[in-house]
């Protein structure tokens, strides 16, 4: 059982002071992420830093879904090792693998410690690694990337197959490591917010209103109703855009072109409303702490209220040529399936989470800023598979869709940016949201002296990469492309 | 079959007219700044001491602001007190060199063709192969939307091609990390000569908010040698789709003016 002191109980984006945080010894902490996990909560980040007086503190961030509410505690590490939890809990196994990486710590029995970002240089080569290897003389191995045949980011993937069939998926990232968490403590914090913006690109919104909404909660400052409601329709506008975006590649993907033409075009539709707003396609300069850059004056949401309408209806015409076209269902049932423990096991977050049956969406679990007051009703699918997947998007298009025309209707009066009063010193604030591959987190830390002392990052991706190399084994290695699109992940979001 | 032939005629042609006529950019766009430095009281250094990424110069000499640098993020507009910068409608911001890129607001050398010789072997059919180093996927997503049927860069005979083999230059988006070094050079080796590189976007041309970080080689030109770059955090894809077409000479100004906001 919990009790009260075992875990400092926290809501999303408030902030606490660091000292009420509870520490245990490293065991300690261990017992109460497995229980808490084995009661069916998850962990949303562990993550750690060294002591001055030497060893480390690791601090694991639960999220209980059903309860609304984020668990915070701190075990201290005294030497340069701990006993590693991914065996009995294996979601928390990249996780270890960072800390191990970034603190130099050895996680003692973690049963695949290799580099995670390669971004120790003394270390081994970017891309070099023990790979995880099957034997056998019908067996052989298919290495891809980093720089693939698309316009995509670069990553490197080694199959083990036996004929056409996968059995296993290693995947190796970092290429695209640009530092971004130390330089959001130690660089140039006129930069903050395009770190923010940049650190995955198709998800500058989302990451840029996790970024506003911790400073935020730090300073103990709320943005106007109006300024929240202009965020949360730019998060739904990015949602809108790369769900669309994917449905057509997809498409693309199983050679169905009509789909795989329309979406592109309509992918795009959705982004120029967003630059409606703000100029850019990405919606940058839109999130600022403390409110946003951009109005949405009342002619011009009764404009982009137009425009939302018509993009929905093309979007219906184009998505409904997949369900009803028995060629392109044939190539999505059934391909890539993951099993709803699975997913559970592995952490997973977002829609490749929904598709599986998990209940998860930070809008509605841990709701922030305008979700506090208009709900978008979670959609789940219970396939688990590709066709799971694509289908989850088109629901949450549609809701996103409804949600956008109806908010754009009743923009309250009120101030786009209130200045952000100074950081409380000393606190931490963990900050959720749900962008449109799922959870993002990020973890700050303020000194004695309100500065920003840590930031952690977790891009969905993070928790979501194992989850396409599990839903891959026993796959012919032909449908990579087309299990690997239904989970669009980002390279850069997990690189940092 | 019938199904898609009606929601085909539904969903309508969509290519636009660019480059035959101006393109439709929102109101809002961010574009070529105007700079005027007249109004700069003496001594002012506010533009310059916002911008995230020291893209703005104001000295005795004047404004000057470098576009590799500038995210278009208009931290600079909301700082001057005197309304000196503004950012415009002009989408026409790629250049064949990096110093170019670095305007006082009144002029910008825009990208000159190819030579003739080059442009009789890449005029009618340019192959890229994409380069993501680094990048955080807005540059490559406004690559990507060019091969759209809005803006259908196939009519041009440009094309991404999925081997640097079968390619006659690399477009490159991205800081260039660490990480990334040897995969880029190994693909720049693998193009055939003579060959083509253009660097997308503020990360590509200088860093971007990367610029300085340890883990970059603050942009491609530290590895190959570039030979258009196309400013924007992400560059909107007519930017980048004026800048291939001004390189292979393709580009009629004179149809486009009226395109240009009158700010």
């Amino acid at each position: 059982m919990t009790t009260a002191g075992d875990w400092l109980v926290l809501r999303n984006a408030a902030r606490a002071p660091l000292v009420q945080v509870p520490r245990h010894d490293f065991a300690g902490l261990s017992d109460r992420v497995l229980a808490a996990v084995a009661r069916g909560e998850r962990v949303c980040a562990l993550l750690g830093w060294t002591r001055p007086a030497g060893g480390a503190e690791i601090m694991a961030v639960l999220a209980a879904d059903q309860a609304g509410l984020l668990r915070v505690a701190i075990g201290v590490v005294p030497g340069r090792s701990f006993r590693s939890l991914s065996p009995e809990c294996p979601q928390v196994h990249l996780f270890e693998r960072e800390i191990a990486e970034t603190l130099d710590l050895e996680p003692v029995g973690h049963p695949w410690p290799k580099p995670v970002r390669f971004t120790n240089e003394l270390g081994p080569a970017i891309g070099v690694l023990d790979y995880y290897r099957v034997e056998g003389d019908e067996v052989h191995e298919v290495a891809v990337g980093p720089v693939h045949a698309g316009v995509i980011e670069p990553g490197h993937f080694r199959f083990q197959c036996h004929g056409e069939q996968v059995l296993h998926l290693e995947i190796s990232l970092g290429y695209q490591h640009r530092g971004v968490e130390r330089a959001l403590v130690e660089g140039d914090p006129r930069r903050r917010i395009h770190y923010a913006e940049t650190l995955a690109g198709d998800t500058s919104v989302g990451h840029a209103l996790a970024y506003a909404q911790a400073l935020e909660g730090l300073a103990g400052a709320a943005p106007s109703p109006r300024a929240e409601i202009i965020r949360g329709i730019a998060l739904e506008l990015e949602r809108l855009a790369n769900h669309t975006g994917d449905l057509g590649a997809l498409a693309g993907d199983v050679g169905f072109l009509p789909t795989a033409s329309f979406c592109g075009r309509l992918r795009g539709d959705w982004l120029n409303l967003s630059a409606a707003i703000c100029g850019s396609r990405f919606g940058r300069g839109l999130v600022r702490p403390g409110g946003v850059g951009f109005d949405i004056e009342e002619q011009r949401a009764a404009r982009m209220g137009e425009r939302v309408g018509t993009a929905l209806r093309d979007t219906a015409d184009a998505v409904d040529l997949l369900w009803t076209t028995p060629s392109v269902m044939s190539r999505l049932e059934e391909t890539g399936p993951l099993a709803r423990s699975d997913a559970e096991e592995l952490g997973l977050v977002g829609p490749v989470a929904r598709a599986c049956g998990l209940q998860r969406d930070v809008r509605s679990d841990f709701p922030s800023g305008i979700y506090r007051f208009a709900q978008i009703a979670r959609a789940h699918v219970d396939s688990g598979d590709v066709f799971g997947r694509a289908y989850l998007r088109w629901i949450e298009i549609q809701r996103s869709a409804a949600f956008v025309s109806e908010e754009l209707d009743k923009l309250p009066e009120g101030p786009l940016r209130r200045p952000l009063p100074s950081l409380a010193p000393g606190s931490v604030c963990i900050s959720l949201v749900e962008g449109w591959r799922g959870e993002i987190c990020h973890v700050v830390r303020t000194d004695e002296t309100g500065a920003i002392a840590g930031y952690k990052v977790v891009d969905p991706s993070f928790h979501n990469w194992m989850g396409l190399a599990v839903a891959l084994r026993g796959q012919a290695i032909s449908d990579f492309p087309l299990c690997n699109k239904s989970f669009n992940l980002s390279y850069c979001g997990f690189d940092l | 079959m019938w199904k898609i032939l009606q929601a085909r005629v539904r969903q309508g042609n969509r290519t636009i007219a660019f480059p035959d006529a101006p393109p439709e950019l929102p109101d809002r766009f961010r574009g070529a700044p105007a700079l005027d430095a007249t109004r700069c009281p003496d001594g002012c250094r506010a533009c310059a001491d916002t911008c995230p990424t020291q893209a703005l110069a104001a000295d005795d000499s004047g404004l000057r602001i470098d576009l590799g640098r500038c995210l278009f993020c208009t931290e600079c507009v909301e700082a001057c007190p005197e309304g000196a910068i503004e950012f415009g409608s002009d989408w026409r911001l790629a250049t064949r060199r990096r110093e170019d890129l670095i305007t006082d607001g009144e002029t910008l050398r825009l990208a000159e063709a190819l030579d003739a010789r080059a442009r009789r072997l890449f005029g009618r059919s340019l192959k890229l192969r994409q380069v993501s180093a680094g990048g955080c996927n807005g540059c490559e997503s406004e690559v990507n939307v060019l091969g759209t049927v809005v803006f259908d860069l196939g009519r041009f005979g440009i094309q991404f091609v999925a081997s640097p083999r079968h390619a006659d230059g690399l477009l490159i988006t991205g800081a260039v990390s660490r990480n990334m070094r040897l995969a880029l050079e190994k693909t720049y080796a693998a193009v055939p000569d003579p060959k083509l590189v253009i660097a997308v976007g503020a990360c590509a041309i200088s860093g971007g908010p990367y610029a300085g970080h340890p883990e970059v080689h603050n942009g491609a030109e530290a590895v190959v040698p570039v030979d258009l770059y196309v400013p924007g955090c992400p560059p909107h894809p007519i930017t980048i789709l004026d800048g291939l077409l001004r390189l292979l000479g393709r580009i009629d100004d004179s149809r486009l003016r009226e395109g240009l906001r009158a700010d």
